[in-house]
């Protein structure tokens, strides 16, 4: 009981200043990529001390809390409160199955850093949460009674219900070789043999990364938002507080598909010599693995914001056939490469690890450039037929 | 207009190669052009830390100045030039009769509202006699509305502020002209 309760608030406070953070990270990546530096003026309150920016966050913070909370008279009220606190709330209860680090060895036994240990059907609760989330986007569009924002939330629920599709057809693949849905199971897969999946399904982890860009509306998939068609969507009438929650929400989801990339496809905690693979550990291990995680989590997410600024954002119907021809696919075709790997090479991936991440990869590689050539990305601006179009 | 309509010159779009449908060798040629730019050199100039460099003070528009000729006078000879050319109607000129002999006006208020202006240089380009003209100081502030109308005294104050600095443009580009030499910049 109340070693759940210190590892809540544990949790709470270190995730909820990360996403402080990686606000004040993506405002200088963004700034470094466009040849700025980025805010780094406010540091220490009441000193002249800058420290790179670092005291922003806390002046973002205050300066959020102390705004007036507004809410505009033609808004539907009660969904319009609810909206911000269901997409936060979901976002954060996601955390309590993913774990945070492996184990901290005591005197009896030891300590899982997860919130709820030995959870059977993790991955099951993470999509479930990750679908409440639509709701705080489709309430939220439809409460605050404003076209754009309308146009957001059903935007963000016909792209949230389409790429649900291949991140799930990604995970299968990893469900089927773990033969488990819990994430420290896939973990301790991964480990046993240091194969991390990304290089046993590469399919599966180019369609999951995908797809768990597109589930946190990262660009190019924010459509949700889009700044410039829909002057921020959904949440074009919120500010103070429940603004903060949308935004927290976000970067919180971001977070969700680093830490699930990080742990299905890249390992989790473990890396190469550094960090063992059993249970049997020392504290410095735990603490090692723990350090390990963290940096795969902060190298996925600027991975997220350098992504950001080197794509541009997808039209609608571009997004939808990435979704529906090609990822879907991907994603089947990946599924029955790992099944088929399962069921007659089962014992490939510790015996010849290096002959089935060359085989995946062509695999990988031919699928993709046949898919490319059967459905090609590309707009489609062909010239309409003469006298199709309305004069 | 009629999408048949012989002026419509339709363009079609390029074929994408093979490389374009992947789609992959894109996404990797766009993340070198942003990787690059993480850690080239930066433009943001740290304003208080560190001053603006003025590329070419000649064509800069920054605070006005009112020159003065080689005996010390105003140059202006209250011809309504600028005044007139003034879109934000900044210029205020009241001219009277000059008490010297090579001209007949001379300013006896010249006052410009540096709050109106807009430093579009139009009452440079308007000037005759080359009297009033545009520095490179850029950071004008005051605390006061009263104190940012310019009069005589403070515009010719400016130029002899300014005036070992960034000599007079006429001068410049007579010179610069004899020299054959494009004027150089850096004199701010």
């Amino acid at each position: 009981m109340w070693e759940a309760l210190i590892k809540i608030g544990l949790l709470i406070f270190v995730i909820m200043t990360a996403v402080a953070y990686f606000v004040l990270l993506e405002r200088k990546v963004a700034a470094w990529v466009q040849d700025r530096k980025g805010p780094n003026r406010v540091g220490l309150p009441l000193t002249k001390i800058r420290l790179f920016g670092m005291g922003q966050p806390l002046a973002d913070g205050v300066k959020m809390v102390l705004k007036e909370e507004y809410i505009p008279g033609h808004v539907d009220k009660a969904l319009y409160v609810l909206a911000p606190i269901s997409i936060l709330a979901s976002a954060l209860a996601t955390f309590a199955v993913i774990p945070f680090g492996s184990i901290w060895p005591t005197a009896d036994g030891y300590i899982d850093f997860v919130v709820a240990p030995g959870f059977d059907a993790g991955l099951i609760y993470v999509f479930a949460l990750s679908g409440i989330a639509v709701y705080g986007v489709i309430l939220g569009g439809w409460a605050s009674n404003n076209k754009y924002s309308f146009l957001g939330g059903l935007r963000s629920s016909a792209q949230l219900i389409a790429y649900e599709i291949p991140l799930s057809l990604g995970i299968l693949g990893i469900v089927l070789t773990a033969g488990s849905l819990r994430l420290d199971t896939v973990i301790a897969q991964q480990a046993e043999t240091g194969m991390w999946n990304a290089f046993v399904q590469p399919l599966g982890f180019v369609v999951f990364l995908v797809a768990a860009t597109a589930e946190a509306a990262r660009l190019p998939f924010d459509l949700p938002e889009a700044e410039q068609e829909l002057i921020g969507g959904f949440h074009t009438e919120y500010s103070g507080m429940k603004l903060v929650m949308y935004a927290s929400a976000e970067f919180l989801h971001m977070i969700t598909a680093a830490f699930l990339i990080v742990i299905l496809f890249l390992g989790g905690w473990h890396f190469w010599g550094i960090t063992g693979s059993g249970t049997e550990i020392t504290w410095v291990t735990a603490l090692l693995r723990v350090l390990v995680l963290f940096a795969k989590i902060c190298l996925v997410v600027f991975g997220f914001m350098m992504v950001r600024w080197t794509l541009p954002r997808f039209r609608f119907d571009q997004l939808m056939a990435l979704a529906w021809k090609v990822m879907l696919p991907l994603g089947m075709v990946n599924l029955v490469l790992v099944a088929a790997m399962v069921e007659y090479f089962n014992n490939a991936v510790a015996e010849k690890p290096l002959m089935v991440f060359l085989v995946m990869t062509g695999l990988m590689l031919v699928s993709i450039v046949v898919t490319a050539v059967l459905a090609p990305l590309g707009s489609r601006n062909e010239r309409s037929p003469v006298g199709d179009l309305p004069t | 207009m009629k999408p048949d309509d012989p002026d419509i010159l339709w363009v079609d779009e390029p074929k994408l190669g093979l490389a374009g449908k992947l789609y992959l060798p894109l996404i990797a040629q766009g993340l070198t052009t942003t990787t690059k730019h993480l850690f080239g050199k930066k433009v943001t100039v740290s304003y208080p830390d560190s001053e603006p460099e003025i590329a070419n003070p000649l064509i800069y528009r920054g605070v006005h100045r009112l020159n003065r000729d080689e005996q010390g006078r105003v140059k202006c000879v209250a011809c309504f030039l600028c005044a007139t050319a003034c879109p934000a109607h900044c210029i205020d000129i009241i001219g009277t009769e000059s008490p010297w002999e090579d001209r007949e006006k001379y300013p006896e208020s010249f006052t410009i509202d540096e709050l109106r202006c807009i430093y579009c240089g139009m009452c440079e380009e308007a000037c005759p006699v080359d009297a009033i003209e545009l520095t490179s100081l850029y950071n004008l502030t005051g605390r006061s509305r009263e104190e940012m109308v310019f009069d005589k005294e403070k515009l010719l104050s400016v130029f002899d502020q300014t005036k070992d600095a960034e000599p007079m443009k006429s001068q410049t580009v007579a010179n610069s002209l004899a020299d054959t030499t494009p004027p150089k910049g850096g004199a701010s």
